[in-house]
């Protein structure tokens, strides 16, 4: 039933896979470096020195990782109820609209336990709302959510441009952007929170909403693999008829999930927002909602394999732009098409190598095995 | 065709089937849904590719690989369901895919003097420049015919031509065979309506469970020996004889006056009404596609009819206050779906979570939203032990099992609530015979202990083997009903082809 077609067992699939799907996308990405004329070993020790090589790099990577993994689970939730949210943008958008509104409102009434709480709901529920509008027009009126999100995109785009400039910015101030929150509407940053225990850290956007990002990850779990509501998404998702026969009302799922799964793009406002920039400004949002659609298609939309993508994503981001720094002539373009063969080999490819690994994987345990492995993709 | 053989997984389609039609003649071929005779006319047809067999075309062995190659021996299909593009004119659809000229109005314009030709000779009528959308069903037809004949079909396959057709339609598409068969044209027509058969062809083949069981010529033939042919020889009683009880208990399903149409306002439901009581079995007897399906959706609360009421024990639900799944569940309904890839399991699921379907949100499986799995494991390998599900792994992914066990495992997870009535349709398709049986015996059980069970099949062996009163469907209405002491499969098979129509009794 699967179209893949190859039999291969569970930790092949999830691991090896995976791994020779980036070795393959190292691979080509060393012959185009190679091609333009740099070392491509070289590169790869920079990138990955970049990434993970000093306490510094290694903050920017879970920085960037933190954004990627609330984006990615919002693709996800949503792609299990069969749903193709392309609005992670604009529901980021939304989240930091949110987070900046509450820290703006209260941020000088209340101590920080009291807004950081609340600048998270308020985040959640921004994006929340933004999808629940298109998961409203698909659910009754069946217009097709990828047109309306990415609609949705543009508009959400539209108007945080149009409140910044009109409504929300800052007297006196040439930047389009709001003024600066609160103290109490920060986010504590990594650096900050380690100096508490007594750690020395250097100082980098990395902030604690990167522990809210596995938070999420666990309660994405929790929620699609161990709920009631879960149990309904993913059966909606997998096959519509058998949930409804199931008693399942498929409305009610699409709302569920998208709403959820903009609840989680909107997260990325307090990363962003509250965490780094700590005024709301325009582009904070650059791509990362896209970014999510290939994290969440490489992480099988599964948590723990979001998590894993999202640290890819976030040492391609790190690691890249330490080499178009290091290397004189190495263009950002380039560390682009860079991440583009990768996303291209682990997502858009990533079956490419599975049936070489199934036939390489039945010669090495042979016979009876092998036998039924076959009968089973016949029938 | 010589000794057709296909396999679609462990379905065998075809068997050994061999088809020989003389040029110029109309030949028929009859079998119920699923029969294989649709299989056999797309392996013809160049869609699939038979597992072994020989084909030939006049006189001369033939690779069919696909449509194209088909239409250059010069055979020629029409689908049940028009392959014609709408906003197009119908000169424009015939083009489509023919063109002799690249400049499209010098196309055009050679086409339609090829086609008036062929109009003139064929006798085949259709206004060549309206769009399709404007004409009327029958003249599509013509289209379709004509643009077979346009691309040199020799050779015409008419899927149930006569499904959309009123019957005036019908007798002008009868002429136009007749007068192509005059021609030299060979003309096969698939069709489960055996009054047609009788009354255009020159032979026919009966198919059966994937094989041919009858050979004729019309003149050899009759109506009640097609019907019997097409339908089943032998009746096997799987129970002794008498066993079916003369009273029944307490009625605990009632419904009346069920009226459904579809999206397209074509009667699926027509005014159908019936009765389950406590320890019978019901079966309901038809072929395919005449409303059994529908009326199982609409009992279960899958679809909310357009007219009539349901009396659940002491529920009653009318029309528009209809019970959805959840609330038939409730009331102590079960329904074992006919389709149990899309319906009945969720197939990426584990088998434990397939298990709960449709019950995931009763108490003993949800507290507080969460899912308590150790629960439902426990009770996946209860189901498992007592249905004989193979193998007895709870972890295992639904689509993994084969068609009987995945069978089993939907009845258990129905009948584990011990419900009062069990909606079942087609209890076994697909099924090998050891776990027909055992299914069979678990539905007996079940109305022995009290319940109510309405079996839809389109076996008619199993409806004689199961139920104790038999109800024919055609066309959307109930025809017929009688108890299994008085059916014998002439008169079902009459019932169910529609060539006789009781008043019904309900």
């Amino acid at each position: 039933m699967s179209s893949q077609g190859a039999d291969l067992p569970r930790w092949i699939d999830l691991i090896v896979l995976p791994l020779v799907n980036l070795a393959l996308a190292l691979l080509v990405c060393g012959i185009v470096v190679a091609v333009v004329g740099y070392d491509p070993w070289q590169a790869l020790t920079l990138l990955v020195q970049g990434a993970f090589g000093s306490r510094m790099g290694l903050s920017y990577t879970l920085y960037y990782a933190t954004t990627f993994v609330f984006t990615g689970l919002a693709v996800a939730v949503a792609f299990h109820a069969g749903l193709f949210n392309i609005g992670g943008e604009g529901q980021a958008m939304m989240g930091g609209l949110g987070t900046a509104l509450a820290a703006l409102a209260l941020g000088e009434h209340l101590p920080r336990w009291a807004m950081l709480p609340l600048m998270i709901g308020a985040a959640m529920l921004f994006g929340m709302c933004w999808a629940a509008v298109p998961a409203a027009l698909q659910a009754w009126r069946g217009s097709h959510v990828v047109i309306t999100t990415i609609m949705f995109n543009f508009i959400a785009s539209a108007l945080l441009a149009y409140l910044l400039v009109d409504v929300l910015k800052e007297p006196g101030n040439m930047m389009v952007e709001s003024r600066a929150f609160a103290a109490s509407a920060r986010m504590p940053g990594v650096q900050e929170a380690l100096a508490v225990v007594g750690i020395e850290w250097p100082a980098s956007p990395l902030n604690l909403s990167v522990l809210l990002a596995v938070a999420a990850a666990v309660a994405v779990y929790l929620l699609l693999w161990r709920s009631q509501p879960g149990y309904a998404i993913r059966a909606v998702g997998h096959a519509p008829e058998a949930a409804h026969y199931g008693g399942m009302r498929p409305r009610v799922q699409i709302m569920v999930s998208m709403a959820l799964s903009g609840a989680l793009a909107g997260l990325v406002g307090i990363n962003e927002i509250a965490g780094v920039h700590g005024r709301l400004l325009l582009e904070y949002v650059v791509g990362a909602g896209f970014a999510g659609i290939a994290v969440s298609l490489i992480g099988r939309n599964h948590p723990v394999g979001i998590v894993l993508a999202a640290l890819l994503f976030g040492a391609l981001y790190q690691g890249g732009s330490e080499l178009a720094f290091e290397i004189p002539g190495f263009s950002r373009d380039m560390v682009f098409t860079l991440q583009g063969l990768i996303v291209l080999f682990s997502g858009a490819l990533a079956q490419v190598a599975a049936p070489t690994l199934a036939r390489l994987w039945r010669m090495t345990r042979r016979a009876p095995r092998a036998a039924a492995a076959e009968g089973a993709v016949d029938g | 065709m010589t000794r057709i053989d296909k396999h679609f997984g462990a379905v065998h389609a075809n068997r050994e089937v061999t088809l020989t039609v003389p040029a110029g003649t109309v030949h028929g071929v009859v079998g119920e849904n699923g029969a294989g005779k649709s299989t056999l006319m797309s392996i013809l047809y160049g869609f699939y590719q038979a597992d072994s067999g020989e084909i030939e075309i006049e006189g001369k062995p033939a690779q069919i690989r696909g449509a194209h190659e088909a239409i250059a021996l010069g055979i020629g299909m029409v689908h049940q369901h028009f392959m014609l593009v709408e906003p197009f004119s119908a000169l424009d659809n015939i083009l489509l895919g023919a063109e002799p000229h690249w400049r499209l109005p010098k196309a055009r314009a050679q086409v339609r003097t090829r086609l008036e030709a062929l109009m003139r000779e064929s006798g085949l009528q259709v206004r060549l420049d309206l769009p399709v959308e404007q004409l009327p069903v029958g003249e599509r037809q013509r289209l379709e015919i004509l643009k077979a004949l346009f691309r040199g079909a020799r050779i015409l396959i008419l899927d149930e031509p006569t499904a959309v057709l009123t019957p005036q339609e019908t007798e002008q598409l009868f002429d136009t065979l007749r007068a192509l068969r005059a021609r030299g044209t060979t003309v096969l027509l698939i069709t489960h309506k055996l009054k047609e058969i009788m009354a255009l062809c020159d032979a026919v083949t009966v198919m059966r469970a994937g094989a041919v069981v009858l050979d004729a010529a019309t003149a050899d033939t009759s109506i009640d020996a097609l019907a019997q042919a097409m339908v089943g020889r032998r009746v096997q009683m799987g129970r002794a004889a008498g066993a079916a009880r003369a009273d029944s208990g307490a009625p605990l399903l009632d419904a009346r006056g069920l009226d459904w149409r579809d999206a397209h306002g074509t009667p699926r439901l027509v005014d159908v009404s019936l009765q389950l009581r406590a320890g019978e079995i019901v079966g309901i007897a038809g072929v395919s596609g005449n409303g059994q399906s529908e009326l199982l959706e609409v009992l279960s609360g899958m679809l909310a009819p357009q007219a009539g009421t349901l009396t659940l024990g002491s529920l009653s639900f009318t029309h528009d206050r209809w019970l959805d799944p959840e609330a038939a569940r409730e009331a102590g309904l079960a329904h074992v779906p006919e389709d149990r890839h899309r319906r009945g399991l969720v197939l990426p699921f584990a088998a434990w979570e397939s298990a709960v379907l449709g019950y995931q949100r009763r108490p003993r499986y949800s507290r507080h939203g969460w899912m308590r799995q150790s629960t439902m494991q426990a009770d996946t390998a209860r189901m498992m032990d007592e249905y004989d599900v193979r193998p007895r792994n709870a972890r295992l992914v639904s689509a993994n099992f084969s068609g009987g066990n995945q069978q089993k495992l939907v009845l258990a997870r129905e009948a584990a609530p011990k419900p009062r009535v069990l909606l079942v349709g087609q209890p076994t398709r697909g099924v090998d015979i050891g776990a027909i049986e055992f299914i069979h015996g678990r539905l007996r059980a079940m109305a022995a202990g009290g319940g109510a069970v309405l079996v839809v099949s389109s076996e008619l062996d199993e409806i004689l083997a199961l139920a104790d009163r038999v109800l024919v469907m055609a066309g959307g209405r109930i025809v017929g009903e009688r108890p299994v002491a008085q059916c014998d499969e002439t008169t079902l098979g009459r019932l169910m082809c529609g060539a006789d129509d009781e008043v019904k009794t309900p």
